[in-house]
């Protein structure tokens, strides 16, 4: 991120066709006049400001522009991502596109689902005094202090399913008291769930075995060889499954079952 | 009887021994042990720097899972969670000051003023269930099985939080002797097992231990009886050290409350996990035909 001093951008605003009044943003610490409908990245990209960090898909997913700001009168440390949150009227902020928070090398495939190893590799779960700032801090409402606590249990289930929205932007880890890299434990913790807790889909095996042993190979290049016309005709008469189906429902051509 | 239960992270991790007996056993006395939805850690030690508040916020936050809960009393097995937990209930009762601090900086939780009674699962046997109930829902007494009571400091000291007498206590042998089976006289009953020394000065606890088994050995006990898992981690971790240091000390199978309570109520005793358990329970158990022999 750069700031090209006093050369405010107003084509992103023209761009988006807004024409609402302007309101006053401090962006640390200075002043700047930004139309109030703008996220918190348009209005920094209309002050004059330039991302070439901490900014990514702009769309609420990656978690590259998470933004730590306050309001007038108010104690409370407010969070958000850049690229989704509207500016207010006296709003400070800042952006944190990147906190210190070591994770740790591991052997991945010779880890179980023993929690203990977790803890090893992270002693320093111990040290969350469940103060719940990391909880606060989180702009996708994880509930961080509470999957650190379901990992000092040694569930490693519960972790995972309470992470599962972590976009890994870093603010629990820049809030904590206990100096704890939680989106890293977290994603230690999903990993060991996907590959060492949940059952395989035995299923799966067996539709890749028989993918694997050719059984569709004749179909695939019966498709290959028909023309385009004929490709056309068939997708717009495929069979689909109706929306209400029961369990037992089967197409009427079986053959690729 | 419904009651709120609070397990704590070592009860779900290395002391499942501790807990499994626990809710099997209050099933059969009629007590659904309900584990809060949400809870964390109890802070494992009580702060006892007079101006270190934020250690304090760990167990508070558990007390207000408790109200969230609807309830106004909570148990737990574990000695260290209940240690902390009630005293973190009487700070909040007894400091307007601290409660004050503590509650706002919890913003984000309702207030807590002492809205709820932590009580431990012996008190719970006691007053709630009492002895006579107990008595008359064992199966299977634990006849010619002498036991030696040990209690640790954190369920009889301070005196605000003691379950029972400071100086005497005799809640478990009362418990053991309803079970059936036979309480000894343990002078060492209210020692430190030297606790959390165990990370900073190994030594020291090896002596700890030694002082508690070796009493153990020499008063004749079968095993002894305890409800701390940091109790019987010292005291049983410790054991081939203590032998190899102290010729005379042979091994002395530990085991919790709620497993011998368990089994005498007729609960099964594969629930009761004694293969968890330290010094060879399992093999004094099935030697005295209290458990059935390994076919």
């Amino acid at each position: 991120m750069s700031a090209t001093e006093g050369k405010q951008n107003k084509d992103t605003v023209e761009a988006s066709g807004n024409t609402g009044k302007l309101i006053p943003v401090y962006v640390m610490g200075k002043r700047y006049e930004v139309p109030e409908s703008l996220t918190i990245m348009k209005a920094m990209e209309y002050a004059g400001f330039k991302f070439i960090r901490g900014c990514g898909c702009r769309g609420g997913i990656c978690g590259a522009c998470a933004t730590v700001y306050r309001k007038a009168g108010d104690y409370r440390l407010r969070v958000g991502l850049a690229c989704q949150t509207v500016v207010e009227p006296n709003m400070y902020l800042t952006q944190i596109p990147f906190y210190p928070a070591n994770r740790a090398t591991c052997d991945f495939s010779q880890l179980t689902s023993n929690p203990e190893e977790i803890f090893k590799l992270y002693p320093e779960l111990f040290r969350c005094i469940a103060c719940n700032l990391c909880t606060k801090a989180c702009p996708m409402d994880v509930e961080v202090m509470d999957y650190i606590a379901a990992l000092k249990q040694g569930n490693i289930a519960r972790a995972a399913e309470l992470s599962f929205n972590c976009i890994q932007c870093g603010l629990c880890a820049s809030r904590c008291m206990g100096e704890l890299p939680q989106y890293h434990i977290a994603q230690l913790a999903r990993r060991i769930y996907g590959s060492k807790i949940v059952p395989r889909a035995e299923h799966l095996a067996g539709a890749a075995a028989a993918s694997n042993s050719g059984k569709y190979d004749a179909c695939l290049e019966t498709l290959m060889k028909m023309s385009e016309e004929d490709l056309r005709r068939l997708y717009r008469e495929r069979e689909m499954e109706p929306e209400i189906a029961t369990e037992d429902w089967v197409p009427n051509d079986t053959q690729y079952l | 009887m419904d009651l709120s239960y609070y397990p704590g992270c070592t009860l779900k991790t290395k002391a499942l021994n501790f807990e499994d007996s626990a809710i099997a056993a209050m099933a059969v006395l009629g007590v659904n042990l309900v584990e809060l939805p949400r809870w964390n850690c109890c802070g494992t030690v009580y702060s006892m720097a007079d101006d270190d508040l934020a250690h304090h916020i760990a167990p508070v936050r558990n007390l207000v899972r408790v109200a969230e809960q609807g309830s106004d009393r909570v148990v737990t097995l574990c000695s260290f969670c209940y240690n902390t937990l009630k005293r973190a209930d009487l700070l909040m009762r007894n400091s307007q000051e601290k409660r004050d601090t503590i509650n706002s900086f919890m913003d984000d939780e309702i207030d807590y003023d002492g809205q709820v009674e932590v009580v431990h699962l012996l008190e719970v046997l006691r007053d709630d269930v009492g002895w006579e109930a107990i008595g008359r829902t064992v199966k299977a007494p634990l006849e010619g099985l002498k036991v030696v009571p040990y209690y640790g400091c954190t369920l009889t000291r301070p005196q605000g939080v003691a379950i029972d007498s400071v100086e005497n206590p005799t809640v478990l042998q009362d418990l053991m002797k309803v079970l059936g089976a036979t309480a000894l006289d343990f002078p060492l009953a209210t020692e430190c097992c030297g606790s959390f020394e165990i990370v900073s000065d190994p030594d020291a606890v090896v002596e700890r231990a030694y002082a508690i088994l070796g009493m153990a050995q020499r008063k004749g006990a079968d095993a002894i009886v305890l409800s701390c898992p940091l109790c019987a981690h010292n005291l049983g971790q410790k054991q081939a050290e203590v032998a190899d240091k102290y010729s005379d000390f042979t091994g002395m199978p530990l085991v919790y409350f709620t497993q011998l309570l368990a089994l005498a109520v007729g609960v099964s005793p594969e629930v009761c996990r004694f293969d968890l358990s330290f010094g060879g329970v399992e093999a004094l158990l099935r030697e005295r035909g209290l458990i059935p022999q390994r076919v």
